[in-house]
């Protein structure tokens, strides 16, 4: 039995569920364009997760094992925030095994196991509008993908190598879905923007903006660049210093006031099971 | 060994309890009641049930206490409830000719049928403070009269009869709910008047104050502000007809503007519209200016730039609850993407620093 006997499964209402999987259904028919939805004031913030957390609840059933992530981990304030609100509200079972989680709700990073066609992710995201930095108004910018007209987009990395000799986006890279339309990727690292060519459903929800998105799976996902600039999926150059892995996304740890640091993976699940398995890092087993 | 940031769920529930206890305060300091804020602190629960969108002072009174006075914290507890509530249906417009007016002034003529009353206003205090309230004791009671009984008609009304004020277009379709479709724009006026009224009222100020500096200047007068208690009556299709369902206080303001004509239509002056929950006048103030503002387009005038004229500026960037949001959200965690910017800086810096150093050999 739930506490929240008050209200529904994942807390919203039927009726608004139903208008949110509307939304997605038709995101997912049309990969990439941005859906509008009646978002509804979520008991947490705007700009906290109101997007992805609307679009878990459409999501979620009963039987569905949640996972929540925030920069990669499972203990970040806001992704325990998150959860918690789902065990409070729908019951259901979570779990921070990325390969356990029938949905995974996530800000700002793709889990570095290969996802299967029965996961569905879900990102939550802050300006669903990948050319908004460049034309602020919203009319305009519905008009430019109604036109396929991204021209703004490839001066404005094209401005960025001049000025700077490489592209300047390193989050938020953007990308074109299925040849047709530019996407904003949610705030992920350049470094995970490859991973979305996926075999699990790819579900972006903006709340405060009002936006639904999709990808569907093993739907064609490229990021921008040029012939002779292409596009370069970085990281930290180092290894993780728990684990050992050297393919995944690292976080620099600031470890005292003389400029010592140390680089772990953001991704703490895959981090531990790695541990687990063996693996070890620099500092494995180390008190720092 | 290293442990990244463990103990979020602990740390959540702690703050949560300590929390707790700040709102509580000196143990030895008696405890407010819901009755008390509402009855006391009305003019912040009028402003909580305006921007949160939802008449009903007991429970604005209650988020106010909730939230320590931080009323757009109150305004947030009242709309995320709001949410949840089931839609029974919509009332008849209300009819503010009809309203049972507590305050009513003209800017705009001297004495009018219904008379000017002030009503319980700062508006000729002087801001002093009155250390009499620091101490306790019963205020003098106000002077009664009669009720009065006389219809108050709308100001402009008088302006209309002779045709001086440009009569609105009746518009008969369903106005959009804002909160259950989303914006789109261009926005029509009903949607425009939704918004604005739950908008933030310093937002709404700001606007309506640079409108009077000069950013798309319209001259406004006051034509009427009134505020006082309304019937709200709803159709019941079982019955056929419409009954009473309760009464809400609102505070109405139409400003009289400067006219629109040209050669061929004669001038007539134009309006600004503000209809806002409580005693509100601040915001019912500004709203008109604003409305009045974004109104360029239908009225012939310039779009001058100002922000005020600017609909999709004002109307994505009015709801405090939004802009609260998205504002403190950037207190949540952002390594991930400025680990990825700390990476490209330093990797740009590199080659800089190569380029600088294989210039300076080629020397």
């Amino acid at each position: 039995m739930s506490l929240m006997d008050d209200y529904n499964f994942a807390y919203l209402d039927e009726q608004t569920k139903r208008m949110i999987r509307r939304a997605i259904l038709k995101g997912l028919a049309v990969p990439g364009y941005q859906v509008p939805f009646a978002s509804r004031e979520m008991p947490m913030p705007y700009g906290w997760g109101t997007g992805g957390v609307q679009v878990s609840a459409a999501t979620l059933t009963p039987d569905d094992t949640l996972k929540v992530i925030d920069q990669g981990a499972d203990d970040t304030t806001n992704a325990v925030s998150i959860r918690k609100f789902f065990e409070r509200t729908a019951g259901v079972a979570t779990t921070e095994e990325t390969t356990e989680a029938s949905i995974i709700q996530t800000r700002h990073r793709i889990p570095e196991v290969d996802l299967t066609e029965d996961q569905v992710l879900v990102y939550q995201v802050p300006i669903p509008e990948p050319l908004r930095f460049l034309e602020p108004r919203e009319t305009e910018t519905r008009k430019m993908h109604s036109l396929e007209e991204y021209g703004l987009m490839h001066v404005k990395l094209y401005e960025d190598i001049s000025r700077h000799g490489n592209i300047s986006t390193a989050f938020a890279y953007p990308v074109m879905v299925n040849d047709r339309y530019v996407m904003d990727p949610s705030p992920i690292p350049k470094f995970d923007n490859p991973k979305m060519e996926m075999a699990a459903i790819q579900l972006f929800g903006a709340g405060r903006e009002q936006r639904i998105y999709a990808v569907p799976p093993w739907t064609k996902v490229v990021s921008l660049d040029f012939e002779d600039y292409p596009f370069e999926a970085s990281k930290a150059d180092h290894s993780c210093e728990l684990c050992g892995s050297d393919s995944s996304y690292l976080d620099e740890v600031i470890l005292d006031d003389a400029g010592n640091r140390m680089f772990v993976c953001s991704d703490t699940d895959y981090c531990r099971s790695r541990r687990e398995a063996g693996h070890q890092g620099r500092l494995a087993g180390e008190t720092v | 060994m290293y442990v990244a940031v463990k103990g979020g769920e602990r740390a959540i529930d702690n703050a949560h309890a300590w929390l707790a206890e700040e709102r509580r305060g000196d143990l030895s300091v008696a405890e407010m009641s819901i009755a008390q804020i509402r009855e006391q602190l009305s003019l912040a629960v009028n402003r909580v049930m305006a921007e949160g969108s939802l008449y009903d002072p007991d429970l604005a009174a209650l988020a106010i206490k909730q939230s320590r006075g931080d009323l757009i914290e109150a305004i947030f507890l009242i709309r995320a409830y709001r949410t949840t509530l089931p839609r029974f249906g919509a009332t008849v417009p209300v009819e503010t000719g009809e309203m049972r007016c507590d305050r009513r002034i003209s800017a705009t003529f001297k004495e009018a049928p219904g008379g000017q009353v002030l009503g319980p206003t700062f508006d000729y205090t002087h801001r002093l403070l009155d250390f009499k309230l620091a101490a306790e004791g019963e205020p003098a009671t106000a002077p009664q009269s009669e009720g009065r009984t006389d219809p108050t008609p709308h100001i402009t009304g008088f302006l209309q009869g002779e045709d001086l004020i440009q009569t609105e277009p009746r518009d008969e379709t369903e106005p959009r709910d804002i909160t259950r479709q989303p914006m789109s724009y261009p926005a029509d006026r009903a949607t425009r008047a939704q918004a604005l009224a739950r908008g933030d009222e310093g937002f709404v100020l700001s606007l309506a104050y640079s409108t009077q500096r000069g950013y798309a200047k319209n001259h406004a007068f006051v034509g009427e502000l009134r505020i006082g208690l309304v019937d709200v009556e709803m159709e019941i299709p079982e019955l056929g007809f419409s009954i009473d369902i309760g009464e809400v206080q609102l505070t109405e303001c139409e400003t009289v503007n400067q006219f629109a004509g040209s050669k061929t239509e004669p001038p007539q002056f134009t309006r600004g519209y503000g209809l806002v929950f409580g005693q509100t006048e601040r915001k019912a103030i500004s709203m008109a200016l604003v409305d009045r503002a974004l109104r360029w387009e239908e009225l012939g005038e310039d779009f001058k730039g100002a922000p005020a004229q600017d609909e999709e500026f004002v109307l994505s960037h009015c709801d405090n609850i939004q802009a609260t949001g998205f504002l403190e959200h950037i207190k949540l965690p952002h390594y991930v993407d400025f680990q990825s910017e700390l990476e490209l800086v330093r990797k740009m810096r590199r080659e800089a620093a190569d380029n600088a150093a294989a210039q300076e050999a080629a020397q």
